[in-house]
């Protein structure tokens, strides 16, 4: 079977790449593509470190095909920073010791980003509702909600 | 049944024809948050994947006259953001909100949630308490199917080869008419149902129910409409004993299992609480219009 030509834009970015009608996104971002910020956890939609925007919509990348990003737009952890200097979330992230393995934790930045993006000041409960699909192993989740929610009031204090 | 080509029709009729003239397995993908997950289990079966998300219709939802017109394929995300929707149908609403993760409404439908057929799917009971009626496209022409005939069985509909379930579509309530979904999960997020109820109420100007519809789910192999729990609420004032009657009659008509998410008891006596407790937020809402 041939593969497929998929033209989409990654971060902003103008991107193509082959891939076969079976391959995910996330095997594609990860593999082919080298975008390995992308973390693969259990590979079922239950985890979400895999977590990235499609068209907006926050997704796992686990549970997308590569082909379906034709003519989309995705954004992953590697458009999150300005390049070496870290977006608010990240660096309250490591303020706040909000990561152990690290393995969530760009799937949990990811993740933020639009709980903030459409809530800019949730409730702890609230936060905690809508990351309820980013499993941290390392069960570390009060610090993260820590970040989480000093991060929001950073952000509306610059906005 | 590993994907082995991918389509993307522009339109119904071309779905249709793709979906109708094949050789291997097809199947319909709409945010495949479950067609995924299948297409990796231990079975050979190649399978060819016809993703409807490019037919505009298919993602749209629009207010006719007073009821929904519902694309099938419109991410549960998208869905619960609409305040309009959500107004005339919470608990259709709120039912949509339970499934999954933030991740997983982005992508999941409720004609996926419907067609994927599981015994605990959270929207079914609530498209079912509102009379919802499925319209289904195929190469002899359209049909129209109630809710509660869609699921004939565990992971199983009604629609054949070749057939798209292409709208949902739900006629406008009367006055003072709304709706609750409640379900029972162990956690307070990301689970599935153990059981669930949804209720439709409509009152009259003093408060006495005159119409209701209930539906209960995952405690049979299929969702299911309850009309004698109905029956015990309309011409009441949802007293305590139109309560007990509607909760008796839902755990009377339950045919659950035991599994080690709950027994078959647990399953019947908290169906029964969920119904009393739907029905009341139902009525609620409904004194609220």
């Amino acid at each position: 079977m041939a593969k497929i030509h998929v033209n989409t834009s990654i971060n902003g970015e103008v991107v193509e790449f082959l891939c076969e009608p079976h391959e995910t996104l996330l095997d594609v971002l990860r593999n082919d593509l080298q975008l390995t910020g992308t973390k693969e956890g259990c590979a079922s939609g239950d985890c979400g470190a895999c977590s990235v925007t499609v068209n907006d919509a926050l997704v796992c990348s686990c549970l997308v095909l590569g082909v379906e990003a034709d003519g989309a737009e995705i954004g992953t952890i590697e458009g999150v920073s300005n390049k070496d200097q870290l977006h608010v979330i990240q660096q309250k992230f490591l303020e706040h010791a909000a990561l152990q393995c690290g393995i969530c934790t760009p799937g949990l930045v990811v993740s933020t980003k639009k709980l903030l993006e459409e809530n800019p000041n949730p409730t702890e409960e609230e936060a905690r509702y809508y990351l309820a699909g980013n499993l941290c192993r390392c069960t570390g989740y009060d610090k993260i909600i820590r970040a989480v929610l000093d991060a929001a009031e950073t952000m509306r204090g610059a906005a | 049944m590993p994907v082995v080509e991918y389509k993307v029709p522009e339109n119904i009729d071309a779905a249709v024809s793709m979906l109708s003239n094949t050789q291997l397995s097809t199947k319909v993908m709409a945010g495949g948050t479950d067609l995924i997950i299948q297409s990796r289990a231990q079975s050979s079966d190649p399978l060819v994947v016809v993703d409807v998300k490019h037919i505009d219709s298919m993602m749209a939802a629009v207010i006719v006259d007073g009821g929904l017109n519902l694309g099938p394929s419109m991410s549960c995300a998208q869905f619960t953001a609409r305040h309009d929707i959500k107004a005339i149908y919470p608990g259709l609403v709120e039912a949509a909100y339970l499934i999954g993760s933030t991740q997983v409404q982005g992508r999941s439908s409720i004609g996926g949630n419907l067609c994927n057929a599981s015994p605990a799917a959270d929207t079914i009971p609530a498209l079912i308490a509102n009379g919802a009626e499925c319209v289904i496209q195929g190469p002899q022409g359209e049909r129209i199917v109630a809710a509660e005939d869609f699921v004939t069985g565990v992971g199983q509909n009604c629609m054949a080869q070749g057939e798209l379930l292409t709208r949902i579509q739900i006629a406008a309530p009367q006055a003072n008419t709304s709706d609750a979904y409640l379900r029972f999960i162990p956690r307070t997020e990301m689970d599935i149902a153990v059981a669930g109820a949804a209720v439709s109420v409509t009152l009259d100007a003093d408060g006495t129910c005159t119409a209701a519809r209930v539906s209960i789910g995952a405690v049979a192999t299929t969702a299911l409409l309850v009309p004698d729990a109905a029956k015990a609420l309309i011409g009441t004032k949802l007293d305590e004993a139109a309560l007990a009657a509607a909760a008796a009659a839902a755990t009377a008509a339950s045919k659950p299992i035991s599994d080690r998410r709950g027994t078959v008891e647990f399953r019947r006596h908290v169906v029964g609480v969920l119904t009393r407790r739907a029905a009341v937020i139902a009525a609620e809402r409904a004194k609220e219009k």
